[in-house]
């Protein structure tokens, strides 16, 4: 597959997902996961134009906005004319899609939320309670990333990284840390990559944790969050005294990790598993036995398979609609191939199937950093980076589905690098899953998908 | 449930004692607070969060905050959800060119005596982001900060210290 025609009939036909769609000056790329393998293609556009992908495979609409917003690369056909990303000088015009029909009214929220949250603008269109409904607009956490990585030296870009999205600051790091570990032909010595996954596991656990609690928070069962947020400040507690700082931040450096596991690490950490262990399955019972809490989660926001697959959404919210992906087995990295663990399917695709799905990975990742704890290989941390140029592309699996990172070096700098959150493809689901329910439960459905916005906006 | 519920009446409580008021932070960031403020403020504030630009690190600090080891509400102090009910606007990020708006706009809408806490590097100085052409160098640029917050993220007990000086009397 080497052709523009060639990927876009694959995407489809759904032979091939999308993994991501990118610009830069004068040149659009294109990932794609085409029989377990990730594929990427450049294209050279000196007239600043392209073919629209989104014209035919709407999962890239949003991403040819940001593309034309950030390179003014012009996606030839595309039908939304609007920017995405940039704003402008006026933020408040915005022309939102018009919805037509009798007796419907709107509801604009955001983007300063109730809750401590990130921003960003929902307009629902709704008729009495249902909504009919939803359309997003994002980009208010829009930093210019992108921009800040262009020139910057490999220990700034990586920092950077990390502040992509800082719920996942592992998971970015790691993306960072491998792509350019790809494009210098550089080795990572195994004792860092296992550490790396552990830490990994360790925000995955502390994610989940505090989301399941979340969103029991939003059905107004408070019980439940507060002994989620327990055991989640306990793994972040753990997380400090193992590498140094509560979210790991800036703990995974291209070339290895910055920090060894601190030497009463894997005792803290074995106690940590322990006590989930035994903490976390009386909390699991006291949400399956909660009537009033499932009568607000079954059912509720479902996700069809067939738009799950199509947009290829990544992490819990396609696996609980039935898409078995996980980038840790597909196309797969180590340590995960010496590892045994299972990929949670579910088929419902409500909120109810996203909280199993997250339940039963909290309980794959204790297990998988007990396995790592046992087999922890010793030795160095760290090796210095190749100093020659090149391009890396890498996959790795946050706790919100597969994060992509794709650069270019050239002088031990980075010269453009571009970062894909799972969210780009779950967002637009979002708007799909609420359509027909009831406005008080957005918060639920929302929950149950938490999209990044920082990661998001870039 | 019941279960749940009885254990945790039997269980010890899991809360942090509070950060001592001579604590050096709380000292330090008190100076820099203006004294008249202080004079205005009494022992209970409502807050109003305000992500201006942040990766969402401090938002998961500041929902710690909450939690049983730091029961932020013991000490009075609580987040609401407008700014018509708040006292403080507690602003993280470097206050992005697309938030600058709507954060202008929510502290036009909280009511006047107001204070501004800058939470995390991005909010105090504009963190990694300060040379972006997207953001502006933290909240000072657009806001009157009263309180400065450092850590990137703050921890919960950085935060409680810098949110507990506004209580502080000036000796």
């Amino acid at each position: 597959m080497t052709s523009w025609d060639d990927a876009v009939a694959r995407l489809v036909d759904g032979s091939a997902t999308l993994l991501s769609l990118w610009g830069e000056r004068e040149a659009v790329h294109l990932a794609l996961l085409h029989e377990g393998e990730v594929v990427h293609l450049g294209f050279a556009c000196r007239d600043g134009r392209y073919p629209s992908l989104g014209r035919e495979h709407p999962p890239a609409i949003r991403l040819e906005r940001a593309a034309r917003d950030l390179y003014g690369l012009d996606p030839v056909g595309l039908p939304d004319s609007r920017p995405w990303l940039d704003h402008g000088p006026e933020p408040t015009a915005y022309p939102f899609l018009p919805v037509e029909g009798e007796h419907l009214h709107q509801i604009p929220v955001g983007p300063v939320h109730a809750g401590i949250i990130e921003p960003g603008h929902f307009r629902f269109t709704c008729d009495g309670e249902t909504v009919v409904r939803l359309e997003e607009r994002l980009g208010y956490v829009h930093r210019g990333v992108e921009a800040l990585m262009q020139g910057a030296a490999l220990e700034k870009a990586a920092r950077l990284a990390g502040r992509i999205n800082g719920d996942s600051t592992v998971a970015y790091a790691l993306a960072f840390a491998r792509a350019v570990e790809q494009a210098t032909a550089t080795v990572p010595p195994p004792r860092a990559v296992w550490l790396r996954a552990v830490m990994a596991e360790i925000e995955r656990i502390a994610n989940h944790l505090g989301d399941v609690g979340a969103i029991c928070n939003d059905a107004a069962f408070s019980l439940m969050q507060a002994h989620c947020a327990i055991l989640r400040e306990r793994v972040l507690r753990a997380a400090a005294t193992c590498f140094r700082h509560r979210l790991m931040m800036d703990a995974i450096v291209p070339g290895g990790v910055a920090r060894d596991l601190a030497p009463d690490g894997a005792e803290t950490l074995r106690a940590l598993l322990h006590e989930v262990r035994t903490r976390f399955p009386p909390l699991v019972n006291l949400y399956d036995a909660t009537a009033s809490l499932q009568d607000r989660t079954v059912g509720t926001g479902v996700l069809r398979t067939e738009l799950a697959r199509r947009f290829g959404a990544g992490g819990f919210v396609g696996r609980a609609s039935g898409r078995d992906f996980d980038a840790r087995r597909t196309p797969g990295y180590a340590p995960y191939d010496m590892l045994t663990f299972d990929v949670p399917v579910l088929s419902e695709g409500d909120v109810n199937a996203r909280v199993w799905v997250r339940i039963k990975e909290i309980t794959q990742s204790v297990n998988l950093i007990g396995q790592m704890l046992d087999r922890m290989p010793d030795g160095e941390l760290r090796v210095a980076v190749g100093a020659q140029p090149g391009e890396g592309l890498a996959l790795v699996e946050g706790f919100r589905g597969d994060v992509l990172v794709w650069l270019r070096l050239a002088e031990g700098r980075v010269q453009h690098c571009h970062a894909r959150d799972p969210s780009w493809f779950q967002w637009p689901l979002l708007e799909a899953a609420i359509e027909g329910n009831i406005v008080a439960d957005f918060p639920l459905c929302n929950k149950s998908f938490n999209c990044s916005y920082a990661g998001h906006d870039l | 449930m019941r279960k749940t519920l009885l254990q945790g009446l039997l269980h010890r409580p899991l809360t942090e004692p509070p950060p001592r008021i001579d604590d050096p932070t709380v000292v330090t960031l008190a100076r820099e607070l203006d004294a008249a403020a202080q004079k205005k403020l009494g022992r209970s504030l409502a807050i109003r969060e305000v992500d201006a630009g942040s990766c969402n690190g401090c938002e998961l600090e500041i929902h710690a905050l909450g939690n049983a080891f730091y029961d932020l509400e013991r000490f009075g102090l609580r987040f609401v959800a407008s700014p018509r009910h708040a006292d403080v606007l507690l602003v993280t990020g470097p206050v992005t060119r697309n938030m600058r708006e709507a954060l202008l706009r929510t502290y036009a809408a909280a009511p006047a005596p107001k204070w501004v806490v800058a939470a995390g590097a991005c909010a105090c100085d504009g963190g990694e982001f300060a040379t972006s052409a997207h953001c502006t160098a933290g909240v000072g640029a657009v806001l009157p900060v009263d309180v400065t917050i450092a850590g990137c993220p703050p921890t919960p007990l950085d935060l409680l210290r810098g949110l507990l000086t506004l209580f502080v009397q000036r000796p």
